[in-house]
């Protein structure tokens, strides 16, 4: 069934040179030039709006629309619900998205708002002060003790050392390109803080920034070996993430090629899917059982996160984790990318991270064990803001992926699962790939944390903290607007005016 | 001194840079008046090999400069390293064009010879290619000198 | 302190000029310039006519050239004889100069063969320097009816200054074609077509027998009636001082890759002389402007106690009229192989033998042209390159990425 094209390329012609920049650099192949007519032609069914053209086109001639034609849509069948139904009448397939859930499900990050502090208890200026936004994550020691000499007689439990309380999350190369990585290591490592390898293992290039590095171990063991567990500054286990709790990964055989199909152990060609569950973990106990296999191995030098995707009853799920012997757990909430996912399990399973958040900060800390672990979290933290909320809510940390990759250039045209990403990200297409230079691409990345570092402090600042440690769980500083009592209840905080 | 030099990993064949090369040299404020409608004649051409790797080829400004030994009109002259042509001397005879071994001196359309002159002769400021190349593949920088 | 000479102030004298002083700044140069005018582009004098230049721009180098370089001209000046056992150079006037090294860059003169009743015309001229040009301005009318002797580069770039000035051109040569020293037949006829089309008449195939006072009687019968005539027949090198000196000359002085003569301390660069062209492995005359510079400055960087050689010299031309350009380049030697592109605009001829490109004629759009040239001045072997790919256009993408390196990546 052939639908009116989703967007309409625009083209100003008295405006276009025919420098043919468009057509050059279109993957899916929208822009052609007529040479009969001189003119630059387009078939826009093939447009996915990644903005590429419109973004390289030097006279502004070029503008992409959504098209307002529509089906006869009503409240209950959107256009786009219908336009699901007809293509899997006709290819009887699950329905692929990519990036996270795009629903207008609330986001609680925009009804909570930050306090600042007036008269009694005075601000600090981040311009004139020293602040402090340094994170240690790892488990902490209930009591330390020193020896006569004044040294530290308690042994600390491996840590990781965060410049700020910000670090990249998993994107596994294969999902994303090899200069999306280098990207990201590199950037990882100028700012001090952690990039993930996602499922994909470890490209042997990237190696060298090993101590910017966390490295994943997935359901589907792709990559993983003993140098990569060495490698890296921590050790992350992969039992969920946020935009497809309840499946494993899956990278398509098409994608599965060259250095990656290398760097995963995997005969090239090959569909990498992950398995839902680790076929040896149905139990904390279970899951103990390989932190400690993963710290065995690497000597105890190395923290062991457990990553989860925000659930249900993910306060208890938790508290399991944090006595596992985990060191961290990140979680990650129901809005968070992905390179591919089924439709359905993207937009309807899972829960929103600042509930999650909440629910575990207040029960590690109910049960007494808040200290075992620290707490990243991930899914949509989209600006410094939602970073202090997070901090305030008791992460120690957060995660960014897609403010990450929009650094980096994508526009968030919710393609990569086709492979053809314009902007050289989510694609292994060597001459896309080569799109994005790293030494642009990092120095972006770098500008980004820079620019957030910046507003963490000043937000801190305006509340009267100087240290990003002081404000962790400190739901004092928040306050809800629009919310209910439940709501205001499980986030753990009072409503504006009170 | 400083040259342009491209990092040929990074040029994606847009062409960009050859329109950007245009606009520069039109002297005219407005890309859409000076270029639609018209054939360009860029001073940097973007060349693509057998294997699909594209590149962006320019004056090197070279330590033998053939060109300016070779114009028969006086017009080429290198100066503080930056080779120049004087359009006022120019005849357009296209010697210089038969002698670069680059092929970096091309033919500005109304018949006499052009060149990169690393925008210093037009207010661009930094070389309108280096600055509008979309993947940093051209870059303006002090690579030192020939032997 | 060096005495440098130089006898002859063309383009030759001055890389002679800039040669010496890349090496020596301090030894006295002295310039012997027969024509009263400081160096000037020899070839623009055809743009003159066209108004595309003027005396003032035709200068090739600035005012200030033989001050800045410390080098003293000697004006109207001639040389009589070189005295090479001595060292010395007698002028004209009987001066003599001495030197440590000698330059011989006294170019070419033109050739008038023999023409029954040459003298019954009353303008008639030459087109090598300033001052033929400024007469034969000086004769020409709106309605003048021009007969050019000769239609190579200089009769034809003499046809195209005065298009517009006169009344009619036209052009006759003994060859059947015009540009013979440089087009072959196909090359050449689209050439004279697009001459044709801007007005210009030929006569080929024949010459003028007689000459009676405004009319020429050709050898084959034809009557060209004409009130200036332009002598471009061709031109000689000017050897007699070197030749008469003891210096080896053939059709011009021979030099080698230092343009040294047989005689010591004694060079000669420029249209005088007659070196090697490494294209067809012959010795030649190749009066062009281009090698004129280069050699000049390789003997005077040689003058000056420094090694420079310039050991690739190639005969080659870009010439245009009326908007039409043409490029040649090398040769085309005995049992060479041609590969020919082409189409009522425009003719590729690339010649090739022994795995090396040794000349070329293009015709039409010049562009690039110059990565051609070099296959030729390098004599890179084409089964280092990919030749299937030059055949459709100059492009350095078909030289290998470890020259593209070299070249794009790094200052050369």
């Amino acid at each position: 069934m052939n639908f009116y094209p989703e967007f309409e390329v625009v083209r100003n012609d008295s405006r276009c040179i025919r420098c043919r920049v468009c057509e050059r650099q279109c993957a899916n192949e929208v822009h052609w030039y007529d040479e009969d007519g001189k003119v630059m032609l387009s078939d826009e069914a093939k447009c996915v709006n990644c903005q590429r053209c419109v973004t390289l086109c030097p006279t502004r001639a070029l503008k992409i629309v959504k098209s307002d034609c529509r089906l006869r849509e009503n409240a209950n069948y959107s256009d786009q619900t219908i336009k699901e139904i007809y293509r899997q009448a006709e290819t009887g397939g699950v329905l692929l998205s990519s990036m996270g859930n795009p629903n207008p499900l609330p986001v609680y990050w925009d009804k909570i708002l930050i306090n600042a502090s007036q008269v009694t208890n005075p601000p600090i200026d981040p311009l004139r002060e020293p602040m402090e936004t340094r994170v240690f994550l790892g488990k902490k020691p209930d009591h330390i003790s020193r020896n006569a000499d004044g040294s530290l007689d308690t042994k600390l439990s491996p840590q990781l050392s965060l410049s700020m309380p910000v670090m990249f999350s998993a994107m596994s190369y294969g999902s994303i390109s090899y200069n999306a990585h280098a990207s990201l290591a590199r950037a990882a490592s100028a700012l001090g803080i952690y990039y993930n390898t996602g499922e994909g293992g470890l490209h042997e290039d990237f190696y060298q920034y090993g101590k910017n590095t966390i490295v994943q171990v997935a359901s589907g063991r792709f990559g993983v070996h003993k140098d990569y567990l060495e490698a890296g500054a921590a050790i992350e286990i992969k039992m969920g993430q946020g935009a497809k709790p309840g499946i494993g990964g899956h990278l398509p055989g098409t994608k599965a090629v060259g250095d990656v199909s290398k760097t995963r152990m995997i005969p090239e060609g090959s569909d990498a899917i992950s398995p839902a569950p680790h076929h040896d973990i149905y139990s904390i106990e279970d899951l103990r059982q390989l932190v400690f296999s993963l710290k065995e191995a690497t000597e105890y030098r190395l923290p062991v996160i457990v990553k989860v995707a925000a659930v249900h009853n993910i306060a208890a799920i938790a508290s399991g984790i944090a006595r596992s012997g985990a060191d961290i757990i990140a979680i990650d909430g129901f809005r968070g990318g992905t390179g591919a996912a089924p439709t359905r399990i993207r937009d309807n399973v899972g829960i929103p991270i600042e509930l999650a958040l909440a629910a575990v900060d207040k029960r590690l800390r109910d049960e007494g064990i808040r200290n075992n672990v620290s707490i990243i979290c991930g899914g949509s933290v989209r600006s410094a803001a939602d970073v202090v909320k997070a901090i305030a809510l008791g992460a120690d940390a957060c995660y960014v992926a897609t403010a990450a990759c929009l650094a980096m250039g994508c526009h968030l045209c919710r393609s990569c699962h086709t492979g053809k990403c314009n902007w050289g990200i989510a694609t292994q297409r060597p001459d896309l790939v080569k799109r994005l230079n790293p030494d642009i691409g990092s120095q972006r990345l770098i500008n980004l944390m820079d620019a957030w570092r910046h507003e963490i402090k000043e937000l801190m600042g305006g509340m009267g903290i100087n240290s990003i440690e002081a404000l962790r769980g400190n739901r004092l500083m928040l306050r809800g607007v629009g919310l209910t009592e439940k709501e205001l209840e499980i986030l753990g905080i009072s409503h504006a005016g009170e | 001194m400083k040259r342009i030099y491209v990092k040929e990993e990074w040029c994606l064949g847009c062409h960009l840079c050859e329109y950007n090369c245009a606009f520069a040299n039109s002297g005219m404020t407005d890309m859409v008046k000076a270029l639609r409608g018209k054939t360009i004649y860029p001073r940097i051409q973007v060349e693509q090999d057998e294997n699909g790797v594209t590149y962006a080829v320019s004056c090197r400004h070279c330590k033998d400069p053939l060109c300016v030994k070779s114009c028969i009109a006086g017009a080429l002259s290198k100066k503080d390293g930056v080779i120049e042509i004087d359009h006022d001397k120019c005849v357009g005879c296209l010697t210089c064009v038969l002698v670069c071994p680059y092929g970096a001196v091309v033919e500005d359309g109304s018949g006499v010879a052009q060149k990169c002159e690393l925008c210093m002769q037009n207010a661009c400021g930094t070389p309108a290619c280096v600055k509008g190349c979309p993947n940093g593949a051209i870059v303006y920088e002090e690579r030192g000198e020939a032997e | 302190m060096k005495r440098y000479v130089i006898i002859g102030n063309g383009v030759a004298a001055a890389g002679c000029i800039e040669g010496i002083r890349s090496f020596d700044t301090e030894g006295s140069i002295t310039v012997v310039s027969a024509e009263q005018h400081p160096v000037y582009c020899r070839p623009l004098i055809s743009y003159y006519l066209e108004k595309k230049t003027d005396l003032q721009r035709m200068n090739y180098r600035s005012e200030s050239f033989y001050t800045d370089n410390g080098a003293e001209v000697l004006y109207g000046r001639t040389a009589a004889e070189i005295k090479a056992d001595v060292k010395q150079v007698i002028l004209d006037n009987g001066d003599r100069l001495e030197y440590d090294a000698l330059c011989n860059a006294t170019g070419s003169s033109p050739f008038v063969p023999p023409m029954q009743g040459l003298d019954t015309v009353q303008y008639k001229f030459s087109f090598m320097t300033i001052d033929d040009t400024l007469a034969l301005e000086k004769a020409i009318t709106p309605e003048s009816k021009v007969l050019i002797i000769g239609a190579g580069l200089i009769g034809l770039k003499c046809a195209e200054g005065l298009h517009g000035r006169v009344g009619s051109i036209t052009v006759c040569d003994l060859a059947p074609r015009v540009l013979s020293s440089i087009l072959d037949d196909k090359c050449a006829a689209m050439m004279q077509k697009h001459l044709e089309a801007n007005g210009i008449s030929f006569v080929l195939g024949t010459s003028a027998k007689v000459f009676q006072g405004s009319k020429a009687i050709m050898q084959n019968g034809a009557e060209v009636d004409f009130d200036v005539l332009v002598l471009a027949v061709g031109v000689r090198a000017n050897t007699a001082l070197v030749k008469n000196a003891g210096g080896n000359v053939n059709r011009g002085i021979l030099v080698d890759e230092a343009c040294r003569t047989s005689l010591p301390d004694l060079y000669a660069a420029g249209d005088c002389t007659e070196y090697h062209d490494i294209s067809s492995d012959t010795e030649k005359v190749m009066a062009l402007m281009p090698n004129a510079y280069m050699q000049g400055r390789t003997a005077g960087i040689n003058m000056a106690g420094g090694a420079a050689a310039f050991d690739n010299a190639i005969p080659m031309n870009s010439i245009g009229f009326f908007g039409l350009h043409c490029h040649t380049a090398g040769s085309q030697p005995e049992g060479c192989e041609m590969f020919e592109e082409a189409d009522e605009n425009h003719i590729r001829r690339l010649f090739v033998k022994d795995d090396k490109l040794t000349g070329f004629m293009l015709i039409g759009h010049m562009h690039r042209t110059g990565i051609y040239t070099a296959l030729i001045r390098n004599q890179t072997p084409l089964s280092s390159v990919d030749f299937a790919r030059l055949k459709i256009e100059p492009q350095l993408a078909a030289m290998g990425s470890a020259y593209r390196d070299k070249v794009l990546k790094g200052a050369v």
